[in-house]
């Protein structure tokens, strides 16, 4: 084994007797010390905003600047009628890799559109936010651009979102609380319901599940 | 003979008060100053009502948690030397400040009052007695806890401020030879006097590097930061690992309650104590030819503010240099005691008593 001998530096006599170090060391958080502290003062006075004082971020009140391109929570978009464009096509829960998304395809009402989602389910606490179903979405019916990036549950069953949540990024659980009732208006065309209903339904979905 | 007493009392009262809330302070002071120097803002999450006061009721939140903590005592521990060594510390740290003169004479009637609340001839003898009986506190701590981590670090802690005691102690003389007594008012008072009418005659002037010296020993003895290896809060375990609640805030007070003491010494010693500059028992005398006489009251307070004024100054420095430095090896920090410190601290007394033999000692 080569053995590479290192060699210190030999510290100069006044760097021996540490003073002038010291007094560099000193200079150094001085500066940083009266700078924050105006900087502090001139902020309270509303002036200076522009230059940071602390690079503290205070979490809730205060969100760090996210990238455009950040994968943050889904959302489904809607078309200029409120309903959701997502065609029920299945891509995304076929290129899904954790095969967290569940979909129920149904008959769309308008004939120039085959199928629209009855369900639309996306389990967060299996998904890995890899983004491919926005990358496969033919419709650009999916995105992960709500920033909402604080998805937490109490329960793996309240960590599954449903269409509702999907397409409105403002409505939290618990999901009772939401005026949409299953089928909804958004799911329908001209708030008419359409297609096999019933037979998608099965047996009554528990809404009252979620955080407290 | 009462009001003697009453006096006394109170002045005792007013040094024990301020010197308590300012340790208190400290901690407020240690929080946001290390968060200012390192870009942070620094506690503020300790609202009352609704007011955050900057963080100041941290503090008051730190004291609530350390009241209501559980106070655990190991089992084989020496039950009550466990509990006596914090006091020990508090203690020592508190008497310290008996002799320290906080201003010059306030006259009331016809009573003459030093506000100093000990008069004692040998007060600085006194002051280093005291701080050097703190480690009392450590040691104990350290051996009735029974355990052989904390005996370790209550050794280390006791070697490293009896080294740095020493060249504490010989760099002071320097400053007892020039102005030729022990008694701490009469060494401030003895400072007041102006070199060619223009510059007051400070320790800073006559002893620069017993103060170098001085101040580097005296952190020492605090045993913060770069010298904290008997504590190291959180890395190295030190004499008060066995202790918890509040007898190990008492541990934390001795830290800012000895940070003051010597922040008070250095300014008494050093930069003048209560001295303002050209100011006379009688009123301003401006080496330019002015004057501006003052009452007695006005004065007073002017001494007292103006030693509070350094005080806090160095209070500051220290803990400036508390967040600035990083910490000793143990072998770096006997070597700068023993190899450092004390052979520059004896060289000033030597070269300083020359000195006085040629020039005569001044006043």
């Amino acid at each position: 084994m080569a053995v590479t001998p290192v060699r210190r530096r030999e510290l100069t006599f006044w760097e021996k007797t540490y003073l002038p170090q010291i007094l560099c060391g000193l200079r150094i958080t001085f500066r940083h010390f009266f700078r924050n502290l105006f900087l502090h003062a001139a902020h309270r006075l509303g002036r200076l905003t522009h230059l940071r004082a602390a690079a503290t971020i205070q979490y809730p009140e205060e969100l760090r600047p996210l990238m455009s391109r950040y994968r943050s929570r889904h959302r489904l978009t809607v078309r200029d009628d409120g309903t959701p464009r997502c065609v029920g096509c299945m891509l995304c829960e076929t290129v899904c890799p954790a095969r967290c998304i569940t979909i129920v395809p149904g008959e769309h009402p308008d004939p120039d559109v085959e199928k629209y989602p009855i369900r639309f389910d996306i389990d967060l606490g299996v998904c890995v936010y890899c983004g491919y179903c926005v990358e496969v979405c033919p419709e650009d019916a999916i995105r992960m651009d709500t920033g909402i990036l604080d998805v937490a549950a109490y329960s793996r069953e309240a960590m599954r979102l449903d269409i509702h949540e999907l397409m409105d990024p403002a409505l939290r659980k618990p999901v009772c609380e939401c005026k949409l009732d299953f089928p909804h208006e958004c799911a329908v065309s001209g708030g008419e319901m359409k297609g096999s209903w019933e037979a998608v339904r099965g047996e009554p979905r528990d809404l009252t599940r979620g955080t407290a | 003979m009462i009001e003697d007493l009453l006096i006394k009392v109170a002045l005792a009262g007013i040094v024990l008060f301020a010197v308590l809330n300012l340790a208190g302070f400290h901690t407020w002071v240690e929080r946001k100053q290390s968060a200012l120097i390192q870009d942070r803002i620094g506690a503020n999450r300790a609202p009352i009502f609704g007011f955050r006061m900057l963080g100041m009721f941290h503090g008051l939140a730190d004291v609530v948690k350390m009241f209501t903590k559980e106070d655990i005592v190991p089992a084989r521990a020496d039950k009550a030397l466990h509990a006596l060594a914090p006091f020990f510390s508090v203690f020592f740290a508190l008497v310290a400040f008996a002799a320290i003169p906080f201003g010059d004479r306030l006259i009331i009637g016809d009573r003459v009052i030093d506000l100093q609340v000990a008069k004692i001839d040998a007060a600085l003898l006194y002051v280093f007695a005291m701080l050097s009986l703190g480690v009392y506190g450590v040691i104990l701590a350290g051996f009735a806890s029974r355990n052989n981590y904390a005996i370790l670090g209550g050794l280390r802690a006791t070697a490293q401020m009896i080294s740095y005691e020493i060249a504490l102690g010989i760099a002071i003389i320097g400053v007892v030879m020039v102005y030729g007594t022990l008694d701490l008012a009469e060494l401030v008072r003895r400072q007041g006097q102006l070199i060619g009418g223009w510059i007051p005659f400070w320790g800073i002037l006559a002893q620069p590097v017993a103060f170098i010296v001085f101040v580097t020993a005296a952190l020492a003895e605090t045993k913060r930061i770069p010298f904290d290896l008997p504590e190291g809060e959180s890395e190295i375990i030190g004499y008060f690992v066995e202790y918890s609640g509040m007898k190990f805030g008492m541990f934390f007070l001795t830290d800012f309650l000895e940070t003051i003491v010597v922040a008070a010494l250095a300014t008494t010693l050093f930069f003048g104590g209560w001295q303002v500059p050209y100011l006379m028992p009688d009123g301003f005398h401006f080496p330019w030819g002015g004057e501006l006489p003052v009452s007695n009251w006005v004065y007073a307070l002017l001494g007292v503010a103006s030693f509070s004024i350094k005080g806090l100054a160095f209070c500051f420095l220290f803990m400036q240099v508390r967040w600035t430095l990083p910490r000793f090896r143990y072998d770096q920090l006997m070597r700068l005691g023993w190899k450092g410190l004390f052979p520059i601290a004896v060289a000033n007394v030597v070269v300083t008593a020359v000195v006085l033999v040629f020039v005569g000692e001044p006043s």
